[in-house]
């Protein structure tokens, strides 16, 4: 109901376009509205992938042109009608979609873009090849209204109207999910994502079938509005190119911004078309291609995202708020810190059971001629913090992307709980119960730090309130309550690594990794995230962390795993490893020789 | 005269055929390598550059030199006409448009700025190839020499049998070509502009403290790519009839030979443009000749799928 009642003024709208399509008379006219609104749902099948992902599609056409080419020769070889292709169409644009996906994700960034440009273009030569040039819906006498084919073209525009609003409500119901979440979590840091426990293949899949199915569904409908299907029609590089533009004109990653983008752009092309298409060939292209190197230059999110952010900041402005951070919340925030440090002045007696919680046998990775890790084993105990120390380019972030799953070893074996996870997708082993943080930090920027510590809910709520109430403790835990509603971009570093901390905590690890949590901290920060971590330990959570400062480590863990060139040079309590010989002369340098 | 000398003799066609389209391939894939590979521009629009390249030659062709130098030698003159002003079009294409979405104003831009770079040559694009329409036509057009007519008979190398035909016109583009990318090598590793342009897209925070402007060398960087692909295009053009559109099509096919080479190695540009070469004349023997670019298209998906880091690149992402 309440995402119903949020798209509110969206039926408004329809309904006064509605009235307003409905008084039009000029044909010519009425295609014009009935594509406005073709355009704005082929927009929001791109946004569905491209706006939330991220991932940037140049080859929408390829879904928007099986939808069309199977309608239209459905109904020639087979009789089948329009309206039962519709729906058909949305299904092999899903399938379509999953095959498209499969290789695809594989790639990121502008080879993703690349990549997806081929398929549509490919499928151009395909489809010449196999005689389709052109292909055109045969009139129907009888039975006309059956096969679509309406003598009153504004029922077109009501059909496209109903379509337009059932694919804008689906956006919103993704955006306001699970679903969207995890698609704006992969946008902003993949692996992130993936460590915070979303299968991020899985998503990405769901999101291109979805969005896939859109299209190819618009596409069906685009063909029997113009009743004659082509390759380059369908298929072509403006076809794809129009979705993106009106998406990005309009802004991206919103339910609004195809609509507003194929409500200017349309329009305008279209009639610069008609007014001066017959004495300037290609008015249309060269417009098209100007609002997108403007919008680019002046708006790089699009209009929507442009015209808040002016609103917003009008709105501060009169409200007098300014854009320093509140200092009763830092003043809270100091507190709590203050309070955690408190609660573990005297060092609570941490119970280490005999349960070996995570056993590492034999592990081995190299990277071409380079062994980065090479035959480590070790063990951790169910409640202990062991301290992972050694130089750079020893080997320990290595050994965690090989823990939690980034990479796969060459050899070995990782027992969790008993259970070998060698293989698993790092989302695997959040929902196995092994938390990670990153040494460099990998929050969702554009997110609050309570949405930022929900992505990582996720993987053990059973609702989206269970989700936000698992978020709130975990916000809670790491003593980030004050500010959890602030963009994760406003924070200090400090900030930072505890809602990573906290991001990590809400997925209810058992066992967490951190890869050097208090880099970058200053020397009084360090005591506050030392304290948090210790008090984490005292909660029974295993903890491995990662560090090169050695006097931080020595107060905080029960055991040392010391790393050298890839190879383990000795483990154990922190007493015996930094007096170890080995240790003090092969790594911890003269220094601390001396000292010794 | 044999079925195995028939298909000897075909091979031999696709292979000398995919040699010559090869090397203007391979210098095509340069000019991009020179954008995509060093200084990691995204840009769509270089096959659209190539086109105006063709379309330039084309006008200096018919204005100019063919009354001039005749058939024979007009065309070539055309094309080095037409390299200096594609260089200007591409240094004010980076002035004014794409120095906005590049260097350091990137930063704060999402995937490092290439998915507006991305769009944004795809507005240039655009622009091309309907202001081409506007102003030539929709129709096919080529710069015509007697020399695309003729060619140089190879053989009978089997008996009396399996002769090989090398059509003069594309193999003087081909041998320009390659004169092209030896003297762009040299000027790359010896020359103290080519230096600082290596600089500049090796480090260029380090360059700029070297004292190297890094936006100038971006920007001849840049224009460079444009003109190069524009000589190759220029070359394509006296065997190859175009039209405005025409650069959709090659633009996978220079990604794909910079991806095959290695992203960041010029001369590993080139080889991979001529792989691209063989393997769509190798592919007329077995496919029908409507679905070769088809074939490209696949190579294409499949080396960027299973090899994206090219045939002697490595990758390596940090966590």
């Amino acid at each position: 109901m309440t995402i119903l009642r949020s798209l509110l003024p969206v039926f408004i709208i329809a309904a006064v376009y509605f009235v307003a399509a409905m008084m039009v008379t000029n044909s010519y006219h009425q295609l014009l509205l009935t594509l406005v609104l073709v355009w704005a749902c082929f927009g929001l099948a791109w946004n569905m992938l491209s706006g939330y992902t991220g991932l940037i599609s140049f080859g929408h056409a390829a879904f928007f042109g099986l939808g069309a080419y199977a309608t239209v020769l459905a109904q020639i070889n087979f009789g089948i009608s329009p309206i039962i292709m519709i729906p058909a169409s949305g299904v092999i644009g899903a399938i379509a979609g999953i095959l498209i996906g499969m290789p695809t994700f594989r790639l990121r960034g502008h080879y993703f873009a690349l990549a997806m440009l081929a398929y549509p273009l490919a499928l151009v030569y395909v489809f010449d090849w196999l005689g389709y040039q052109e292909v055109t819906f045969p009139l129907m006498r009888e039975n006309a209204a059956w096969f679509m084919q309406f003598s009153d073209r504004r029922v077109y525009t009501a059909i496209a109207l109903v379509m337009l609003l059932t694919f804008m409500i689906i956006t919103r119901l993704v955006e306001r999910s699970r679903f969207g979440m995890s698609l704006i979590a992969i946008k902003q840091n993949e692996a992130a994502a993936e460590a915070a426990g979303i299968n991020t293949l899985e998503w990405k899949l769901k999101a291109i079938a979805l969005s896939g199915a859109m299209a190819s569904m618009t596409g069906a409908f685009y063909s029997i509005v113009l009743l004659v299907v082509t390759p380059q029609s369908v298929f072509g590089m403006l076809v794809s190119a129009q979705a993106l533009t009106v998406a990005m004109f309009g802004g991206v990653g919103t339910v609004w911004g195809p609509v507003i983008g194929a409500a200017f752009i349309i329009p305008v092309g279209d009639i610069l078309h008609a007014e001066l298409g017959s004495s300037f060939p290609g008015i249309q292209g060269v417009i098209l291609g100007m609002a997108i190197v403007l919008v680019i230059l002046v708006a790089p999110e699009g209009v929507f995202w442009k015209v808040r952010d002016y609103l917003a900041r009008r709105k501060a402005k009169r409200d007098g708020i300014s854009d320093q951070p509140d200092a009763a919340a830092e003043a809270s925030l100091a507190t709590t810190a203050f309070e955690i440090a408190q609660k573990t002045t005297i060092p609570a007696k941490r119970t280490i059971s005999d349960e070996i919680i995570l056993d590492v046998r034999n592990i081995s990775k190299s990277f071409g001629g380079l062994k980065a890790v090479e035959d480590v084993s070790f063990e951790v105990r169910r409640g202990m913090i062991l301290g992972i120390i050694g130089p750079n380019g020893a080997g320990k972030t290595t050994l965690f992307n090989l823990l939690n799953g980034f990479i796969k070893p060459d050899q070995g074996n990782v027992f969790v709980k008993g259970t070998d996870m060698v293989g698993k997708r790092p989302h695997a082993l959040a929902a196995a119960r092994v938390g990670r943080t990153f040494q460099v930090m990998r929050p969702f920027m554009r997110m609050t730090v309570a949405q930022n510590v929900k992505v990582g809910a996720y993987v053990h709520a059973k609702s989206e309130t269970h989700a936000e109430q698992l978020a709130e403790e975990a916000v809670h835990r790491v003593g980030l309550s004050a500010i959890e509603d602030q963009l994760a971009s406003t924070l200090t570093t400090k900030q930072l690594r505890l809602m990573e901390l906290g991001r990590a905590l809400a997925g209810q690890p058992e066992i967490l990794l951190l890869d050097e949590t208090l880099a970058g901290l200053g020397h009084s920060e360090v005591g506050d995230v030392v304290d948090a971590i210790r008090s984490l330990a005292d909660e029974g959570v295993t903890i491995v962390i990662i560090e090169h400062t050695m006097q931080a480590m020595v107060r905080l863990v029960d055991q040392f795993l010391v790393l050298d060139h890839g190879e383990v040079l000795v483990q154990g309590d922190p007493q015996a490893v930094t007096k170890d010989r080995r240790v003090v002369e092969a790594y911890l340098g003269k220094k601390w020789s001396e000292n010794a | 005269m044999t079925e195995l000398q028939i298909l000897t003799e075909a091979f031999l066609q696709a292979l000398a055929t995919g040699l010559q389209v090869g090397a203007i391939y391979g210098l095509m894939c340069v000019g991009l390598a020179m954008i995509f590979g060093i200084m990691r521009v995204i840009n769509f629009a270089q096959g659209d550059f190539m086109m105006l390249g063709m379309f330039t030659a084309l006008f200096f062709f018919s204005m100019v030199t063919q009354a001039i130098f005749g058939p024979y030698v007009g065309p070539y003159v055309a094309v080095t006409l037409a390299a200096p002003v594609m260089f200007g079009v591409g240094y004010l294409i980076h002035m004014t448009l794409i120095s906005g979405v590049t260097g350091s104003r990137t930063a704060k831009l999402e995937g490092d700025g290439h998915y507006a770079q991305l769009i944004l040559t795809l507005g240039i694009s655009l622009i091309l190839q309907n202001g081409a329409m506007m102003l030539f036509g929709p129709q096919l057009v080529s710069i015509r020499t007697p020399l695309s007519s003729k060619a140089v008979e190879i053989g009978p190398l089997w008996g009396e049998w399996v002769t090989v035909f090398i059509n003069q016109g594309r193999g003087i583009a081909a041998i320009i070509s390659v004169i092209v990318i030896v003297c762009l090598s040299v000027m790359i590793t010896r020359s103290r502009l080519g230096k600082s342009l290596r600089a500049a897209a090796d480090n260029p925070d380090a360059s700029i403290y070297m004292g190297i402007d890094v936006n100038n060398a971006h920007r001849i960087a840049f224009a460079l790519g444009t003109m190069i692909t524009a000589i190759a295009g220029g070359l394509l053009a006296t065997n190859y009839p175009f039209h405005p559109f025409v650069g959709v099509e090659f633009v996978i096919i220079m990604y794909a030979g910079v991806v095959l080479g290695g992203v960041g190695s010029i001369l590993g540009a080139f080889w991979g443009g001529m792989a691209i070469g063989l393997v769509q004349q190798l592919s007329t023997l077995v496919l029908p000749t409507q679905l070769q670019n088809a074939a490209i298209f696949v190579v294409f998906l499949l080396i960027v799928t299973l090899r994206p880091q090219g045939l002697f690149g490595r990758v390596s992402e940090r966590t």
